[in-house]
């Protein structure tokens, strides 16, 4: 397969969401709307579609472990198997959605984006988009793993049936939510009815994109004004609850780095720990380099690179994010500020 | 050698053509060259009046086989379909849209796969099946007896279709891809997942490692003799000694046509030690394996070489690229 322009490559959104959430609600709506694009779907059972769509192709999710000495690499042999089947028709879709079961880790589905030389060479990874169930997340969070995972892996996390849940028990799913994963953007629905473009064209592994890591404390208003008009203040005031395994954790060292120790540090941390990690991000500023260091990984891959150029105007600080189980918070906060230049 | 300098070259004797899109498998049904294409259609004939046949229209051709006889191929459409020499396709299965992941063939028998089912056709027409542990990846018959090699996760299985009981299963760990016969039937090799080439010296299961290279190895072919067995994934071709009881344990590859591009296919002439070899930059190269000594047959530029593939003579040598482009050479004299 010959090598593509990022641009070029085949976004591929992973939509994952525990039994019963909504996924294949979500699902029927992008497919239906008058979007123009093209999307080969990826699903687990067939019959479940509604909408005709002659690209739809059955997984197995056969998760497998690379023999590469690292123990929570495990792709999607499948994927793999598909993507490559599915470049073969190439130019005749513009972009992939991988729908997981309700079970599913993501973890697997977006090792295989980092994993798989064939596979990164034509798609990339778009966004992990997670959809719940406002009424029974909180539930899940306690007796299902899985569930657990999803939303803390999620780049985008729509909530939904809304409509079953008074608001005060939606501002609650929301900071069970958030005390996993904080920095994820969310969107209220009833039936999935989010905008296409809140979910589909993120770019949310892109190093570009990686602009800022702030919380995402502040829901996304778009279907939010009927519920809590008159309470909008209460977004700011948000319950806050500590998750007792799954945690974030987030580190900010004022001014530059020392790349000698930053770069050992990030790399003993991704694989001491990397089981425990599900993602990790940061922006950093490298003593003498005028510009900003980006990074992201998922468990033990880490990709970085050099991106823009610090501006004048900003602040040369450096962070770094952690979402994972059981995290290490003190161990890590010392490694990290110790790489201070 | 600096790209585009071979002092030989017989890129005069090329008829470049279009093949009208992408190639993923070149063959020769007799005396016809045929390419396949990853839109479902199969040209047969010679360049400038080839033949357009859709076998699986409105599908994409996934995985082939070829014998020199019968083309076969199977397709996201979930049919397999094999073309002869008369240019007629004649459907050998329909799966159901479930997409053919791998084929093998040899002689009136044909095997194909979809996800864990395996499935193989004898000379008398009797399809039997038997379920995989994982998805089949890759077939492959052994030369001799109607048995059916698999590969799959954490190996690969040696199929009798024909005899009742549990098939032998050959372990080694990881995601194994396709699969290929030693000539003599001695070894069985696998591509890999890791980058690496697994094989088993059949007499004792004895595992053997293949590894270094930087990609995948999705070309293999062996020599006509059966002594070597060379690879793509590499900036060279890396070709593995397979003469000795051992097969290539404790031996050192060689390698043909060291390049700063990575080998995409490779295809061993049927009666010499030359191999031909294709390039992610569209270079194609004949490299003989006694002395390295290397031949152009086609200038870098155009994307990857997606098929290769001598006649049965070895007068002629057919490749297309990924872009559509194609060419056929035919060696002087």
């Amino acid at each position: 397969m010959s090598e593509a322009r990022e641009g070029d490559k085949i976004p591929v959104t992973v939509l994952t969401g525990y039994l019963g959430a909504g996924k294949t609600t979500l699902l029927n709506r992008i497919l239906s709307e008058p979007h123009g694009k093209r999307y080969a779907v990826v699903v687990n059972e067939f019959g479940e579609i509604g909408i005709d769509n002659e690209l739809v192709v059955g997984a197995d999710e056969e998760v497998f472990e690379m023999n590469n000495g690292c123990i929570c690499c495990t792709v999607r042999g499948d994927l793999i198997r598909i993507i490559e089947g599915l470049m073969r028709r190439k130019g005749k879709f513009d972009a992939i959605i991988v729908e997981t079961t309700g079970l599913a880790d993501p973890a697997p589905v977006a090792q295989t984006f980092f994993v798989d030389e064939d596979v990164q060479k034509v798609a990339r990874l778009d966004a992990v988009v997670t959809v719940a169930d406002a009424r029974w997340l909180a539930h899940r969070l306690r007796d299902a793993p899985e569930a657990k995972n999803q939303i803390a892996f999620a780049d985008v996390i729509v909530i939904n049936k809304i409509d079953l849940v008074s608001p005060a028990e939606l501002r609650e799913v929301e900071a069970r939510i958030r005390a996993i994963n904080p920095y994820a953007t969310l969107h209220r629905a009833q039936n999935c009815d989010v905008a296409l473009a809140d979910v589909l064209e993120r770019r949310a592994f892109d190093l570009d994109r990686i602009l800022d890591i702030e919380p995402d404390f502040l829901v996304a208003e778009d279907h939010d004004h009927d519920h809590d008009h008159g309470h909008a203040h209460e977004h700011h005031g948000l319950k806050h609850y500590h998750d007792e395994d799954m945690q974030s954790v987030s580190i900010r060292l004022d001014g530059d780095v020392d790349p000698a120790k930053f770069m050992p540090w990030i790399n003993r941390v991704t694989q001491e720990q990397g089981p425990n990690i599900l993602r990790c991000k940061g922006i950093v500023a490298m003593k003498n380099d005028p510009k900003r260091f980006v990074f992201q990984g998922v468990h033990m891959m880490l990709d970085g690179d050099s991106q823009r150029a610090w501006r004048a105007d900003e602040k040369r600080e450096s962070k770094v994010v952690f979402i994972g189980r059981n995290l290490e918070e003190e161990a890590i906060r010392a490694g990290f500020l110790a790489c201070a230049a | 050698m600096t790209d585009g300098q071979a002092t030989t070259s017989l890129a005069q004797h090329v008829r470049a053509f279009d093949a009208g899109g992408e190639a993923v498998a070149a063959a020769f049904l007799g005396d016809q060259p045929a390419l396949a294409l990853a839109d479902g259609v199969v040209r047969l004939g010679e360049p400038d009046d080839a033949k357009r046949i859709a076998v699986h229209p409105g599908a994409a051709i996934l995985v082939t086989v070829c014998d020199g006889a019968t083309l076969a191929t199977g397709g996201d459409d979930g049919r397999v379909v094999a073309v002869g020499a008369d240019g007629v396709a004649r459907q050998i299965a329909d799966e159901k849209g479930r997409w053919i992941d791998a084929l093998a063939l040899r002689g009136e028998s044909v095997a194909w796969s979809a996800g864990k089912a395996v499935m193989a056709r004898d000379e008398a027409g009797v399809v039997r099946t038997w379920a995989a542990p994982s998805s089949v990846r890759g077939l492959a018959f052994q030369p001799k007896g109607y048995r059916l090699a698999a590969t799959h996760y954490n190996g690969a299985t040696l199929w009798f279709p024909k005899v009742e009981g549990a098939p032998q299963t050959l372990e080694w760990k990881g995601a194994h891809l396709d699969a290929t016969f030693s000539p003599d039937g001695r070894f069985l090799v696998t591509s890999m997942q890791e980058n690496a080439l697994h094989g088993w010296r059949l007499v004792d299961s004895r595992n053997m490692r293949m590894t270094g290279y930087p990609g995948k190895t999705r070309s293999l072919a062996w020599s006509h003799d059966g002594n070597w067995l060379a690879t793509s994934g590499a900036e060279a071709s890396v070709v593995w000694p397979f003469k000795d009881k051992d097969g290539p344990m404790g031996k050192a590859p060689r390698e043909c046509g060291v390049r700063e591009a990575r080998v995409t296919r490779v295809a061993f002439h049927p009666r010499a030690l030359v191999l031909a070899i294709g390039y992610a930059d569209g270079m194609v190269l004949l490299c003989r394996l006694a002395d390295a000594a290397e031949i152009l047959v086609r200038r870098p530029g155009g994307g990857p070489v997606g098929a290769l593939c001598w006649d049965a003579r070895g007068a002629r040598l057919l490749f297309g690229l990924e872009s559509g482009e194609a060419g056929l050479l035919d060696l002087p004299g």
